[in-house]
């Protein structure tokens, strides 16, 4: 079922001068069967908004419509909607089936499939999350991701409009993160449920959402697909929070950036000062300066991550060190360590002072 | 061959003072607690089992437990529900004066049972405060049962507030809401997931404030009148009995008030041994 926010906000504490506001109006159209991540900083206003859309908490103003269903002022219990919460909150006294039973339990007799009907289903469930043998076993028994686990069950028991998960894999460790993160994009794919969920890890967004709502100060910085997000990233707070960022300001003059020691054509760039951007793997090593860049820097710390090395680049003309990511071929090619005196190639460079941010891609990449 | 097991222990632990601390922890153990208790035995052993038998089911005794009994069961009832409240309060609200009213809790412990006893008659009597109001509803309080059971519930209301309070403190506000995601009404809510998980500190609480009740004097003699078959409490026997020297008898009838108290705190503990051990993910 869709999903329409339509300028919901929300302020803490009284109105007026020097209030806080946790959510500017914002405006999100989420398709059936879609999977949303909403990303942020801490205190962004993500959690606040699921929550309103759960109905855990009150807009001050806006409305949200489910489908076709206005939504707004219908408590969260008629909502029919599922909630993962970042701690599981299971029941810690129910057994596993008494937990993910409870929400057929909870329905008015009128409506209450019988008690084989419940147990075939809390079976299939459980099946779905591959925790048929812990039916019995209770919540205090079962690690954090089969925790979760019985949590998306016991969310999905009662086949929600809306599947609403707040960090939902915020406090478990990296590998289990992961192992749940594939098996929840494959169930979706598998159910087809409308999701939203909630997330301060860049990664997690990219790799589960359709669409990523990113969101800083209670407002919503740009929803777009992770590729687009990516790569074309709608203002500096995007392009910052999606990775690690290098900068580079200098003097531009006759489309040659200056900046100590370092010179860098940049052509198109209007003259005056300017601030430029890059992402770590925009940025190559040489032996040599090349035709368009000078900029000597030196090796201060090496660390292989993976498929790649990570280095970090420092240098007179630099505020901050530079990061830089190069493959094991590179590396061993250029023979990298410690103190090693290199040239730095730039591939492309984000412009984010002008009124639209802007791409310039330099010479191809060695 | 095996090692003696208390040596052993000395030489793995790291903790010191272990010896000291448990040794001056059982000297007082063995004076406070088993000394007393002891003495009690002693005087009960001066009886043949028939004078026991004849003491412990003399008439007016017998209707000392009941008035006891019946009296300390309602004010535990009364405590279980009022303490749930003032705990759910203190714990899920937040109010001017919270600190306060948290703090008068404790009242009950740091006040003379005397003084509450005085007060409580002088409020309830026929001519005071409360008295005047329920009098012409045809409700006496003091120097009835009701009365009894008001002073009871007095002094032991803050053991039920102060064993609900932190269970409930633990359990995340988060609980509440995912009953309510599933669609749980208030009253299915509070039935199969507050009261469950809150049901063994409740039990606890309530049984504690019953054990203090069947063996409250002080509050309780002032507002009881002392009517021989109505008013008379178990507590109220002993103390009779001893004021007429006669040791053994208060021992007979205080052994009866000691083991019932005793064995309602064990079970209380077993039952809540049980329950714990599933919440923290011992097999059930």
């Amino acid at each position: 079922m869709s999903i329409r926010i339509a300028g919901i906000d929300k302020t803490y504490g009284p109105k007026g001068p020097g209030h806080t506001r946790a959510l500017e109006p914002i405006d999100l159209d989420i398709a059936n069967g879609e999977l949303v991540g909403l990303l942020g900083p801490s205190g962004s206003g993500k959690t606040t908004l699921l929550r309103i859309v759960a109905g855990l908490e009150q807009a001050d103003g806006g409305t949200i419509h489910f489908g076709e269903r206005d939504v707004t002022q219908v408590h969260v219990r008629d909502r029919r909607i599922g909630f993962v919460f970042q701690h599981y909150a299971l029941f810690r006294h129910m057994s596993v089936f008494d937990n993910v039973a409870f929400g057929l339990n909870a329905l008015p007799r009128r409506d209450r499939p019988s008690s084989a009907q419940i147990r075939s289903r809390v079976m299939q469930l459980l099946e779905m999350v591959r925790l048929t043998d812990f039916a019995s076993r209770y919540p205090a028994q079962l690690s954090g991701g089969q925790q979760q686990r019985v949590s998306l069950a016991r969310a999905l028991a009662l086949k929600p409009d809306v599947l609403l998960l707040d960090e939902p894999f915020g406090a478990l460790d990296a590998k289990v993160r992961q192992e749940l993160r594939r098996w929840l994009r494959h169930l979706h794919g598998e159910l087809g449920f409308t999701s939203l969920f909630v997330t301060h890890d860049q990664e997690e967004a990219l790799e589960l959402s359709d669409r990523v709502v990113v969101m800083s100060n209670g407002r919503v910085e740009q929803i777009a697909t992770p590729d687009t997000l990516y790569r074309r990233p709608g203002n500096r707070f995007v392009f910052e929070f999606l990775g690690e960022v290098n900068r580079l300001e200098g003097d531009v003059s006759h489309g040659v950036l200056t900046c100590g020691a370092a010179r860098l054509a940049v052509p198109g760039l209007d003259d005056g000062r300017h601030e430029l951007l890059l992402r770590p793997h925009e940025i190559r090593l040489s032996e040599r300066p090349s035709a368009g860049a000078h900029l000597p820097v030196s090796v201060s710390a090496v660390v292989p991550v993976g498929a790649e090395v990570r280095l970090e680049l420092e240098a007179d003309w630099l505020g901050e060190p530079w990061q830089a990511s190069v493959g094991h071929a590179e590396f061993d090619r250029l023979d990298v360590s410690r103190g090693r005196r290199l040239y730095a190639v730039v591939s492309q460079l984000h412009r984010f002072d002008a009124a639209k941010p802007q791409t310039l891609t330099l010479e191809p990449a060695v | 061959m095996i090692a003696n097991p208390l040596t052993r222990g000395r030489e793995r632990r790291v903790l010191p003072g272990f010896g000291l601390s448990l040794g001056v922890s059982l000297t007082f153990v063995s004076l406070i607690l088993l000394l007393p208790l002891t003495s009690l035995v002693g005087q009960l052993s001066t009886l043949s089992l028939s004078q026991y038998w004849f003491l412990i089911t003399d008439p007016r005794v017998v209707a000392s437990y009941g008035v006891t009994l019946l009296a300390a069961a309602v004010a535990a009832l009364f405590n279980a529900a009022f303490g749930l409240l003032m705990a759910w309060v203190l714990v899920r609200y937040e109010f001017p004066g919270k600190r306060l009213v948290d703090a008068l809790m404790d009242l009950p412990f740091a006040l003379p049972t005397a003084v509450a006893g005085v007060t409580l008659a002088t409020l309830y009597s026929s001519s005071g405060w409360m008295g005047q109001l329920l009098a012409p509803l045809g409700i006496d309080v003091a120097y009835t049962w009701v009365g009894i059971a008001l002073a009871m519930a007095f002094t032991s209301i803050p053991f039920v507030v102060r064993t609900v309070q932190p269970v409930l403190e633990d359990l995340p506000a988060e609980v509440d809401e995912a009953a309510m995601t599933l669609g749980a009404t208030d009253g299915h809510a509070f039935r199969k997931v507050l009261l469950p998980y809150l049901w063994p500190a409740l039990v606890t609480g309530t049984g504690l404030a019953f054990v203090r009740s069947l063996g409250e004097f002080g509050a309780v003699i002032f507002i009881a009148g002392g009517k021989p078959y109505e008013t008379e409490i178990t507590s109220l026997m002993i103390f009779v009995k001893l004021q007429e020297y006669d040791y053994a008898g208060a021992a007979a009838v205080a052994s009866i008030v000691l083991a019932t108290s005793l064995a309602l705190l064990l079970v209380i503990n077993l039952w809540q041994g049980r329950f714990i051990k599933r919440l923290h993910g011992g097999r059930p």
